[in-house]
């Protein structure tokens, strides 16, 4: 029994020797191709070690002689991401703001990048929403239909190009309202306060015609004789439904005092021509935007219907 | 495990070259079977993408095509979307339920007539045959020294090989995209790389496993084998070498002279000469048998040249092996194919594919989804209006162009208007142009009065208004919230 090799009786073939509940395994040879595959593979890393970095060393790591790198590749596939924008952004460069939505694929690429732009530069003050950080804030809304100085292509993009009250720069939008705390007295602002709240239509009662000339002395000349107000000077209507900084009556009270003064920077010096046209473009497509490119589509209507549609 | 008693280590082999499998020719019902299957499956693989079929102006007209660039599925009328997936789920089910059925009735016929690497390693041995002659011929090739007449055979049978591989390469590729087209860009060389690497991989994929490694794949790389071994039972009609007919294994002259001494196998070797995995059927169930049957036509021929009955090497199960064994009758192959186990496979089989057509049948082709935008949740008009917006996209699967009206009800006072229109030139619907075969995106800008509850549940539906195939087949809708401020 003890020169007795293991073999199993249904193949012929030796086993090991070991056994595990009555199972005993073949030591059956591998197939010698398989002995080739690993051959194969060593040497496969041999020339991969030889052509990319491999070798851990204390500040790097071995080069390679392809002299490929992850950081190499970055900069290759940025470069070429680059160079394709390139038409793209030099179209948007030369094509005037109004007829840009006429092109389908310059208008996706202005709304898309404005759309990246407007979450790096603006929603920290208007919002990742563009709906103002908190209503009544001084943010305003983006995406509303009540624009103090206009919601046109043209007006968004001065706005944008020069800010509002952006102090050392002369093409700024500017408007002064008085802090009329120091003017008039408490009684007159609390009546105006509620003359203001009854124009808009928040409230409702009798007002004394000494208020009606009260408004017209200190108001009316920037808001309007029915208190509409005026984008020459950036004056909100008041008589509408939607409030930069509160429509109560402590609110409006407040703004009457002490006034208000929103300030937002201007991006023309810290932003290119081409990302300040896409971001007027993403605003203007928010759903608040006005005049000319609507003008664009009711001309074409039937097209704009078939483009839609594409 | 060292044991004093144990004997010294022998010199154990630990890698072995492939031992030649030199298949003799063989011909008998099994061996047409399988000239049939190959026929049938080979001719489904390389002519199928050339088949034509006219969808119109707005979708290829390639009767089976995965468009993977557009995302479609194509299969004569049938048109598989992306989000209708499950359909290929439902078909891989039923390709492994309707494995379990032909595995537990007969055994690995998967492996034996159907599988690739049986279908080209037979066709590639054909080709072998043509060119170097059988069995005995192909022997002596191997063992002869290199030479002319050698290199001669061997280069014309490796040339013959590389064509049949590269055909079957290129037939891959043939799928995915207008075999027409693809094959002029091809030759023209302006196809994709991915084209010329896929015909690359698969050509010498085919070359080396059809022609090189053969029953290896069978044996040690495919989990196949293992897999479906599991699933045979007693029950399952498997190959099988009737040793208590066949042994003692005897020349035909020992047997006339001592007729009891021995059995019907004449130990001729014919079916081991003819296995395609070289494997001695005699041996019993193995893991190298792949159920192709080619050594029962062999037997069978032989039984009837020295004129005992055929099916010493059978189908066979195990239980009717038992009951042969000890002198019974087998039970006949219908009442063997036809039991619970093999009848329940059936049964969820065949459900599911009828499951499957029935919903093919039902399916809209006019798919709308709508999304409410949550950034704003809405935003407060200065004439007092609230508006809310939503993303819609509306699919349109067939393949023309649609013109459908996007309504809204259950809102009262309702305004809707498209992004690039204007508020008040649409009232509560407008109409669209759904383009063939495409998705359409838009958004949609939907006002109402500020003074209502603070979220009220509203519909937004399509409505054909062209001809509508299939008669009344109404558009999809959706309910959707409107939100309002909090008052």
């Amino acid at each position: 029994m003890a020169d007795k090799k293991y073999i199993d009786e249904a193949t012929g073939t030796e086993t090991v020797g070991h056994e595990w509940d009555g199972i005993q395994e073949l030591d059956t040879p591998m197939p010698r191709w398989w002995l080739w595959s690993l051959y194969a593979t060593i040497i496969w890393g041999v020339i991969y070690v030889i052509l990319y970095p491999a070798w851990p060393m204390v500040n790097s790591a071995t080069k390679g002689v392809l002299g490929w790198s992850s950081r190499g590749e970055l900069h290759a596939e940025m470069a070429a991401v680059e160079k394709e924008r390139a038409p793209i952004l030099a179209a948007l460069a030369s094509t005037p703001l109004e007829e840009i939505a006429k092109d389908e694929r310059l208008m996706q690429t202005a709304i898309q990048g404005g759309s990246a732009a407007f979450k790096v530069h603006c929603v920290q003050c208007h919002g990742s929403g563009a709906d103002g950080v908190r209503m009544g804030s001084g943010y305003p809304n983006l995406n509303d239909d009540d624009w103090l100085w206009g919601g046109d292509l043209a007006s968004l993009e001065y706005s944008i190009k020069h800010g509002i009250r952006n102090p050392d720069h002369a093409e700024t939008r500017q408007s002064q309202m008085p802090a009329f705390g120091e003017i008039l007295s408490g009684t007159e602002i609390n009546n105006l306060t509620a003359y203001i709240r009854t124009i808009s239509g928040q409230q409702k009662g009798e007002i004394s015609n000494a208020t009606k000339i009260l408004f017209a002395n200190n108001c009316a000349s920037c808001h309007g004789k029915d208190g509409k107000g005026g984008r020459e000077f950036g004056a909100p209507n008041l008589t509408d439904k939607i409030w930069l900084y509160g429509g109560d009556a402590a609110a409006i009270r407040t703004t009457i005092e002490k006034s208000r003064q929103g300030v937002m920077p201007r991006w023309g010096g810290r932003l290119d021509d081409v990302t300040i046209k896409m971001l007027t473009l993403y605003v203007h497509s928010l759903g608040g935007g006005e005049a000319n490119l609507a003008k664009i589509v009711d001309e074409d209507k039937g097209k704009a219907e078939a483009g839609r549609a594409k | 495990m060292a044991n004093p008693a144990s004997p010294p280590v022998q010199e154990t082999q630990l890698y072995a070259a492939r031992t030649g499998v030199y298949p003799k020719a063989v011909d008998g019902f099994f061996r047409r079977f399988k000239w049939a299957v190959m026929a049938v499956t080979l001719a489904i693989y390389y002519i199928t993408p050339w088949i034509r079929w006219d969808r119109g102006p707005y979708a290829p007209n390639q009767a089976v095509l995965v468009d993977l660039a557009n995302r479609r599925f194509y299969m004569f009328q049938i048109e598989i979307w992306p989000h209708e997936f499950y359909y290929v789920a439902g078909l891989l089910i039923m390709a492994g339920i309707g494995l379990f059925l032909v595995t537990s009735a007969v055994g690995r016929a998967w492996c034996g007539y159907a599988c690739p690497q049986t279908v080209w390693t037979d066709l590639f041995q054909h080709v072998e045959r043509f060119v170097e002659g059988d069995r005995n011929a192909q022997i002596k090739l191997a063992n002869a020294p290199w030479g002319i007449k050698k290199a001669a055979k061997r280069l014309s049978k490796w040339v013959i090989w590389l064509f049949i591989a590269f055909w079957t390469g290129g037939a891959w590729i043939m799928y995915f995209a207008d075999a027409p087209t693809l094959t002029r860009d091809f030759w023209a060389g302006d196809a994709a790389f991915v084209a010329y690497g896929t015909v690359g991989v698969l050509t010498a994929i085919t070359f080396i496993f059809g022609g090189f490694l053969r029953e290896q794949v069978c044996i040690y790389m495919c989990p196949w084998p293992r897999i479906q071994t599991a699933m045979l039972d007693e029950k399952s009609l498997i190959v099988t070498y009737k040793d208590w007919r066949g042994e003692q294994r005897g020349s035909v002259k020992k047997a006339e002279k001592n007729p009891d001494a021995f059995g019907d196998c004449i130990d001729c070797n014919q079916c081991v000469a003819v296995c395609p995995t070289g494997i001695d059927i005699r041996e019993g169930p193995q893991i190298g048998c792949i159920t192709c049957a080619l050594c029962i036509d062999a037997c069978d021929n032989v039984m009837a040249q020295i004129g005992r009955p055929r099916g010493l090497i059978d189908y066979c199960t195990f239980d009717d092996a038992e009951v042969e064994k000890s002198g019974g009758q087998a039970k006949p192959i219908l009442k063997t194919l036809l039991r619970p186990r093999t009848l329940i496979y059936f049964a969820i089989w065949g459900s599911i594919g009828l499951a499957m057509l029935f919903t093919l049948g039902q399916r809209t082709r006019l798919d709308l989804a709508v999304q409410h935008d949550r950034n704003p949740l809405y935003v407060q008009l200065s004439d007092g209006y609230v508006r809310n917006n939503y993303t819609v996209k509306l699919r349109n699967m067939e393949t023309r162009p649609r013109q459908v009206e996007l309504y809204i009800s259950g809102l009262s006072q309702a305004q809707i208007w498209p992004s690039e229109g204007k508020r008040g030139d649409y009232a509560d619907r407008l109409n669209l142009t759904l383009p063939a075969n495409g998705v359409t995106k838009l958004r949609l800008f939907i006002a109402a009065p500020g003074d209502g509850a603070k979220q009220e549940n509203f519909n937004i539906g399509t409505r054909p208004l062209d001809d509508d195939r299939g008669g009344a087949r109404r558009g999809d809708s959706d309910d959707v919230i409107f939100e309002r401020p909090v008052n």
